[in-house]
């Protein structure tokens, strides 16, 4: 592992610790109450769940057109990222919408095709796990699909009306409430890297381990 | 020459298929078979439920295609004659337009069985406003076969093709599905909206453009060994 993977993961996990205090310390909504504690959750996740689908994808298309192995190892870490990061924003978020709006789910554009993104990435490593051979430039069409959605769920919320916050709220929060959400974000983050990071590093070893049996075979 | 290939590719389908009927036969037998278990599940004391209809005519559609896809390019693997095809001196995206065009021309002979009869069995006037509807089936039936067309030819290689072409197909489009089936729900109401299925066509033929342009783009380097 490179050297700055322990200290990063160190700080991470400092990050952790502190990112509680700082979201029990912030002030409570008017509205919300405790609950609007969800959202310096839901909205990092979010944020990193749609980088994972992006670089995914971006990672993809290179492996596409230029068949880099190193890409499609990236391309699958990703993949699994956006499925954890996923998790997370479509647990938290019916959540919070149960307070906020009543109902657990409601079929808006922006809730629709977040849940479509997510099902494209396990349906990618689905793909991967069970397609056999060629599966990884099969994987890397369909994650090149998948990331012809993301720029979709980004926007969609800003051309159609629907109960999703926009957002353009983010920039208007006052400090008290941005400091946290930031800091949140950060992390979140940094976990990301990590995690990325870790699993691109099992991937070459997984490649290492083929190409030694390989050779033995030889 | 890039029409040629595609009018070639699509006679050379359609002879095949003219010898046998086997993939248009049992397509629409299976759609129809859908439409009917749908019917008697949700028809009651011959009351159909409101608003079914739309959804009910698309799911059909969906589950055919998928069908449809499969049997197409597992006629091709058996003999090896997709290697073949490849190997041709073609431009690999007029082979792809031509497989799409056949796939199209087959689910929409299937549609044609498919909307009276749901408008029958579901008591929906689906053919108050044919036009509307042909646009709106037309340019749904492309946005899935594009995608449908360019997986299924990609994984005609993978293992257990015949489970993830649904796994894979149907996560992709379901933002066609829902523009059919809310575009089509748009057409049974009561008072006619022109705006409403303005906006769903728009959506419709938007993503029919990008799903088509990516399919191009990435039919060639996805088919290379």
């Amino acid at each position: 592992m490179p050297k700055w993977f322990t200290g990063a993961a160190v700080l991470c996990g400092l990050m952790f610790a502190v990112a509680p205090v700082l979201i029990a310390n912030a002030p409570y909504e008017s509205t919300m109450g405790l609950v609007q504690k969800i959202f310096y959750v839901h909205l990092p996740s979010a944020w990193v769940f749609l980088l994972s689908a992006i670089v995914c994808g971006v990672a993809s298309v290179r492996f596409l057109f230029r068949g880099d192995p190193r890409q499609d190892r990236l391309a699958w870490a990703a993949a699994e990222l956006v499925v954890l990061f996923g998790l997370v924003t479509l647990v938290t978020g019916p959540l919070w919408a149960r307070k906020a709006w009543g109902t657990w789910w409601q079929w808006d554009v922006r809730l629709t095709s977040s849940l479509m993104g997510w099902m494209v990435a396990v349906a990618y490593l689905l793909l991967r796990k069970y397609g056999g051979p060629g599966s990884d430039k099969l994987g890397a069409g369909l994650a090149l699909f998948g990331m012809a959605n993301v720029p979709f769920v980004y926007i969609s919320v800003n051309y159609w009306r629907t109960i999703h916050p926009a957002t353009s709220v983010v920039p208007t929060l006052p400090s008290s409430f941005g400091v946290p959400l930031w800091f949140s974000a950060v992390t979140f983050l940094l976990l990301f890297v990590l995690l990325l990071r870790l699993r691109v590093r099992l991937q070459e070893q997984h490649a290492a381990l083929d190409a030694l049996y390989l050779s033995m075979d030889a | 020459m890039f029409a040629r290939i595609v009018w070639l590719v699509l006679r050379k389908d359609f002879t095949v298929e003219v010898r046998s009927l086997e993939i248009a036969y049992t397509t629409v037998f299976f759609a129809i078979s859908c439409v009917l278990v749908f019917a008697f599940a949700l028809v009651q004391e011959g009351r159909a439920p409101e608003g079914g209809a739309a959804g009910i005519l698309w799911v059909a559609i969906a589950f055919a295609g998928t069908l449809a896809l499969g049997r197409t390019f597992e006629r091709e693997r058996q003999s090896d004659t997709l290697r073949a095809l490849l190997l041709a001196p073609a431009a690999r995206p007029a082979i792809y337009v031509g497989k799409l065009l056949g796939i199209v021309a087959l689910l929409l002979a299937a549609e044609l069985l498919l909307v009276p009869l749901v408008a029958f069995l579901f008591q929906a006037p689906l053919l108050v406003r044919p036009g509307w509807l042909a646009t709106v089936l037309l340019t749904g039936t492309i946005g899935f076969a594009a995608v449908g067309t360019l997986f299924a030819a990609m994984l005609v290689r993978a293992r257990s093709r015949d489970v993830l072409l649904p796994v894979l197909l149907y996560p992709i489009t379901v933002p066609v599905i829902i523009a059919g089936v809310r575009g089509t729900a748009a057409l049974l109401q009561p008072e006619f909206d022109p705006g409403i299925i303005h906006f769903w066509l728009a959506l419709l033929v938007c993503f029919d453009v990008v799903f088509v342009t990516l399919a191009l783009w990435t039919f060639e380097p996805l088919m290379t060994d």
